[in-house]
């Protein structure tokens, strides 16, 4: 297996998919981190780590842009596919309509085909008909993942605990994914309290700019 | 007509199609508040009459309310919104597709039922045409202002009742204006003046509201 190499700093760089410069982030009265620079390079897949409250998912939700820094910059050459805690499914829909939606509000055609292909990819074709009430925890994140198959553009990837609640073959189906997207030439970067078997998976750690 | 403007409207019909008891809670609502009036107010014809363009406009504006504290919520928790948020597609687009289908769910049905409404007040036919007309011209105008209102108030504690106090105050010239023109079709005048205003008033709620709805989710959401 892959082992992940372990830096505390990745260097802001041009060229990147998605950099930033001197981020800080505030959430209240708190300042969580500051001073973070990074670039996420083409075909570059990144664990962001860091303990509990230390920013993690704020650090992601600034990336994709549902919120504002602190301080900083951060350069986006692309668009970004963001997928956060919650399974943005609704239980009252079928899985495939879920999922087909998602596609339709990306812009892409035939959003019922490549949602039915996107939930096989993810193991989930007899799930397809399914309202997403009756889903287990792991079936439903499974169905959420799947917008990842939607499509093979080499966007960036910000994935915040994505193996949560999955088992280990769905795991490996998703490392599968990850690992693809990244030698299309797409970048990764995603948080997990599991420990990350990727191919030339990178490790960024917080915990250097957690401010005092 | 925008891709994720169907989408979004399409997804909000369907999910209102399979949730009908909250769906038809709005229209349950006007029906029960308005036939409580003659049975509380008085039975008396002229009085019903007199009374009846208020009471429509009211409890329609109350039923409408009732609902648009619920336009984003359920996105909100599930996290459908962050996503809309993130969509290609402009964000103005995705609220006014919102504000479309709870129009459709929630207002619409207030202009079917309300010839119901008027035969219970006994109002002679023209000014029951009337009404509807201007259900029709300002049921949306609630819509779009609900949808401000939700936006601004998701996630906070007590939102719900939030909304009734800033949006309720928003709506009193929509509903003056649409009583108004009742009225006077009630007192044998032209409701012309009355239908230019809330006609002019949805043109510039419609213009306004999509915004102001888009700016509140990228603040509530931030």
């Amino acid at each position: 297996m892959p082992s992940a190499s372990t830096s505390s700093a990745l260097p802001a760089a041009a060229g990147g998919l998605l950099s930033a410069r001197s981020l800080a982030c505030r959430r209240g009265r708190r300042l969580l981190f500051k001073g973070l620079d990074l670039n996420l390079a083409a075909g570059s897949i990144t664990w962001l780590r860091g303990t509990n409250g230390s920013g993690k998912t704020s650090l992601l939700r600034m990336l994709a842009g549902l919120s504002a820094p602190a301080d900083g910059q951060i350069t986006l050459n692309g668009p970004v596919l963001y997928i956060g805690h919650a399974n943005a499914l609704k239980d009252d829909l079928t899985l495939g309509e879920s999922v087909a939606f998602w596609a339709q509000l990306a812009g892409l055609d035939e959003p019922r085909a490549r949602a039915s292909r996107a939930l096989a990819a993810l193991g989930l074709a007899n799930r397809e008909q399914a309202a997403v009430r009756t889903l287990s925890q792991g079936q439903r994140r499974r169905g959420c993942l799947a917008r990842l198959a939607l499509d093979e553009a080499p966007r960036t990837w910000i994935l915040d605990e994505p193996f949560d609640a999955l088992d280990a073959h769905s795991v490996q189906v998703l490392s599968g994914l990850i690992e693809a997207h990244a030698q299309r030439g797409g970048a990764v970067l995603l948080t997990s309290h599991q420990a990350v078997v990727l191919a030339g998976v990178r490790e960024l750690d917080l915990e250097p700019w957690r401010a005092a | 007509m925008s891709n994720a403007f169907v989408a979004v409207v399409q997804r909000d019909l369907r999910l209102a199609g399979r949730r009908r008891i909250e769906a038809l809670l709005p229209l349950g609502f006007f029906v029960v508040a308005s036939g409580l009036f003659p049975i509380g107010v008085s039975p008396e014809p002229q009085t019903l009459q007199t009374i009846a363009p208020g009471v429509v406009w009211v409890c329609a504006l109350l039923a409408a309310m009732l609902s648009v504290t619920q336009m984003f919520t359920s996105d909100h928790q599930d996290g459908s919104l962050e996503q809309m948020l993130l969509a290609p597609q402009p964000l103005i687009l995705l609220a006014l597709g919102k504000v479309a289908a709870h129009w459709i769910t929630s207002g619409l049905p207030l202009v079917v039922a309300a010839p119901l409404i008027g035969v219970m007040f006994d109002m002679n036919a023209d000014a029951i045409g009337m009404m509807v007309l201007t259900l029709l011209m300002g049921t949306p105008i609630l819509s779009l202002l609900g949808a401000v209102g939700g936006a601004l108030t998701l996630g906070l504690r007590s939102g719900a009742a939030l909304v009734f106090l800033l949006v309720l105050p928003l709506t009193i010239p929509a509903l003056i204006f649409g009583t108004g023109a009742v009225g006077a079709i009630n007192g044998g005048q032209s409701a012309q003046a009355h239908l230019s205003l809330l006609g002019a008033l949805l043109i510039v709620t419609l213009l306004g509201a999509p915004l102001a709805t888009a700016a509140a989710l990228r603040i509530s959401m931030d």
